[in-house]
């Protein structure tokens, strides 16, 4: 995969820079393609585990599994409808297989796979999409800002979205251990290392309460965890007190701890990488409504439009995902 | 072939005959078995359709050869036990043509002949499309185009991976050469030399929307599998005989995986339904069930006379 061309660009201006942006900020402590290792390492325990690829190897950290296990890792080429039906193939006669490519072609591309082949045979199969969200500066083309909302629709299909690479570390042996279908988005390369300061166990389909407060409640999933704790801690010096409640499982979703934390009339904020079409804040939404709780909740998340390409730091700015932009709409709120 | 006796299928272990590579009578004992048993899935079919009324009828006669000869001739298996994981795997990517794999999955002993009865009615395990959640013996659900052969790679690779002696065979339309994720799979499968894997092409040359040559013209077949890296032959799928040649001959090849392409004729064995226009998705008045059922056996009996003489 090449870079688009950059060089013209003055050294102040931020760039588009690489398809496959950095999420972690400035000074933040990293773990280097935490998915390929946990991937290797839960394999040097469990023979059946498989790995696949469309031609994205090296940009979804599988190239790590593939150079420790080159006998189970099956590159598809550029071909997302065939990797996942194989992948469904490989599944059927009983081996776990890990089929990762960017989450824009998974689900855009190779729906019907995902859904047929996989999903509706109740397949243990784990599909790994790169670049979830707003994870790339690259444009519409590459941004899988509605990724959550296409797959949620898919009975039977357990979505996660980590924080961190602690959370991924945790989610992928979770993951084989389940035996169904399972869509991961996947933050590849130099991963925020955040959630172990916290405690914090990753445990499928359970929300985790990681800091409490008084005054606002942050439901959030996916990288807007690190953000919102990073924005916790800085609007506890201007007295607001805010608890951050992680929901790593999308899909099935812990209505249980989302009713009891809702419950304790803070201002309800929830914070995702996706369009506020049809993910968290609306999944929040509908378990609030259909369980009776009239809470209004903030929704704190993409805009219903295709996205400008850009460098990664001016579009979460600009799209309202950055540390500052979640302050001020909580202030906004309160 | 590693199985023992007792995973053949009865109809395997009624034909003996694969090592009397000369020919000679017992080649003739196999193919006229195997004649039998495609007369019996045509009738099944008939039956099967007689319940709906309508339906791919004439894609199930057409096909009714190629399935006897897999399922009575080729593959390994076990009636009693569908799930075998030594079995070889037949993916039916063509989930309306259901009705054809019923009738060869009855007469395979992996369905009661009387739950055919059932085909697309309220709580059927046969329902009018292919669904492997539904059916003993239907490996995946197709239906949408252009899944079989992706599953089937994933499966040949898996096998191989796992050192199964066991094969996988892909039965899809011409009309499915349409679909780019059917060519992504061939080249998949090419690139990784799976000899395990066999596509079996039913090309009757009709489509939905009329002959494949105005739809979207697919041929030359055999020459865009062979370029794809596949070993291609190309035969009359309506021809027992050389079904059985093909299949031999394809079941001994190693390095590339290989592709049986098969000209069929729609309505093949009843006259009545050759002819029809609207030969596609096929509506059969109520009265013409038995006329196709007389012509079925009038033209059974008569090749049968043709063949003893």
């Amino acid at each position: 995969m090449t870079a688009p061309a950059t060089a013209t660009n003055t050294p102040r201006k931020l760039t588009t820079s690489a398809m496959i942006a950095s999420i972690a900020e400035e000074g933040q402590r990293t773990t280097k393609a935490p998915f390929g290792h946990a991937l290797a390492r839960l394999a040097e325990e469990r023979p059946e585990i498989v790995g696949l690829s469309a031609d994205l190897a090296k940009y979804t950290d599988m190239h790590i599994f593939r150079e420790a296990h080159p006998d189970r890792f099956f590159q598809m080429g550029m071909a997302e409808q065939s990797m996942l039906g194989a992948a469904a193939g490989l599944a059927e006669v009983g081996l776990v297989p890990f089929a990762s490519t960017y989450s824009v072609f998974a689900t855009r591309r190779a729906y019907d796979f995902l859904c047929l082949d996989i999903a509706e045979p109740g397949l243990n199969v784990n599909v790994v999409g790169a670049l979830p969200g707003l994870t790339t500066g690259y444009g519409p083309s590459h941004q899988a800002t509605e990724d959550l909302a296409i797959l949620r629709g898919i009975p039977g299909l357990t979505i996660v979205d980590p924080a961190d690479s602690v959370d991924i570390e945790q989610a992928v042996p979770a993951l084989a251990a389940s035996p169904g279908p399972t869509y991961l988005r996947l933050l590849r390369g130099a991963v925020p290392t955040v959630l172990d300061e916290y405690g914090y166990r990753f445990e499928l389909g359970k929300a985790a309460e990681l800091r409490t407060g008084r005054d606002v409640l942050f439901i959030s999933t996916g990288l807007m965890t690190t953000r919102a704790l990073t924005a916790a801690q800085e609007l506890a010096a201007d007295h607001v007190d805010v608890a951050v409640l992680h929901v790593p499982t999308v899909k099935p979703l812990d209505t249980e701890a989302i009713l009891r934390e809702t419950a304790k009339g803070r201002l309800v904020v929830t914070l995702e990488n996706h369009t506020v079409i049809g993910g968290l804040a609306e999944s929040v939404a509908s378990c609030l409504a259909c369980a009776g709780a009239g809470v209004r909740i903030v929704p704190i998340g993409l805009p219903d439009e295709f996205l400008a390409a850009g460098a990664l730091p001016t579009l979460h700015d600009r799209y309202g995902l950055s540390v500052a932009a979640i302050k001020a709409r909580v202030r906004e709120e309160l | 072939m590693t199985s023992t006796e007792t995973t053949l299928s009865p109809g395997r272990a009624a034909a003996p005959a694969r090592t009397d590579a000369a020919g000679g009578t017992d080649r003739t004992q196999r193919v006229s078995a195997l004649h039998d048993a495609a007369h019996r899935i045509r009738r099944h079919a008939l039956d099967m359709g007689e319940v709906q009324g309508q339906g791919y009828i004439g894609q199930a006669l057409g096909v009714a050869d190629v399935l006897a000869v897999a399922y009575k001739d080729v593959l390994n298996y076990r009636p009693d036990e569908p799930t075998w994981p030594e079995r070889d795997r037949f993916l039916l990517s063509i989930g309306h043509y259901a009705i054809a794999l019923y009738a060869a999955l009855a007469e395979a002993g992996i369905l009661d002949v009387e739950e055919l009865s059932t085909y697309g009615s309220d709580d059927s395990r046969l329902p009018m499309s292919g669904m492997a959640s539904y059916t003993p013996g239907m490996e995946i659900s197709g239906g949408s185009l252009g899944h079989g052969l992706g599953v089937a790679v994933g499966m040949a690779l898996g096998l191989r991976h796992q050192g199964s002696p066991a094969r996988v065979y892909n039965l899809l339309s011409d009309g499915e050469l349409d679909e780019g994720s059917t060519w992504e799979a061939a080249l998949a499968g090419a690139h990784h030399g799976l000899d395990n894997v066999t596509a079996v092409v039913d090309v009757n040359a009709l489509q939905a929307d009329g002959p494949t040559a105005g739809v979207l013209r697919t041929e030359p077949v055999t020459e865009k599998w062979e370029a794809f890296g596949w070993h291609a032959i190309r035969v009359d799928g309506n021809d027992i005989d050389a079904l059985v040649t093909a299949f031999d001959t394809l079941r001994a090849h190693r390095g590339s995986p290989s592709v049986l392409i098969c000209d069929t004729r729609i309505g093949r064995g009843v006259p009545l339904l050759e002819t029809r226009e609207k030969a596609h998705f096929m509506r059969v008045e109520e009265h013409e069930w038995q006329v196709a059922r007389d012509q079925l056996d009038q033209s059974y009996h008569s090749a049968r006379k043709g063949t003893d003489a």
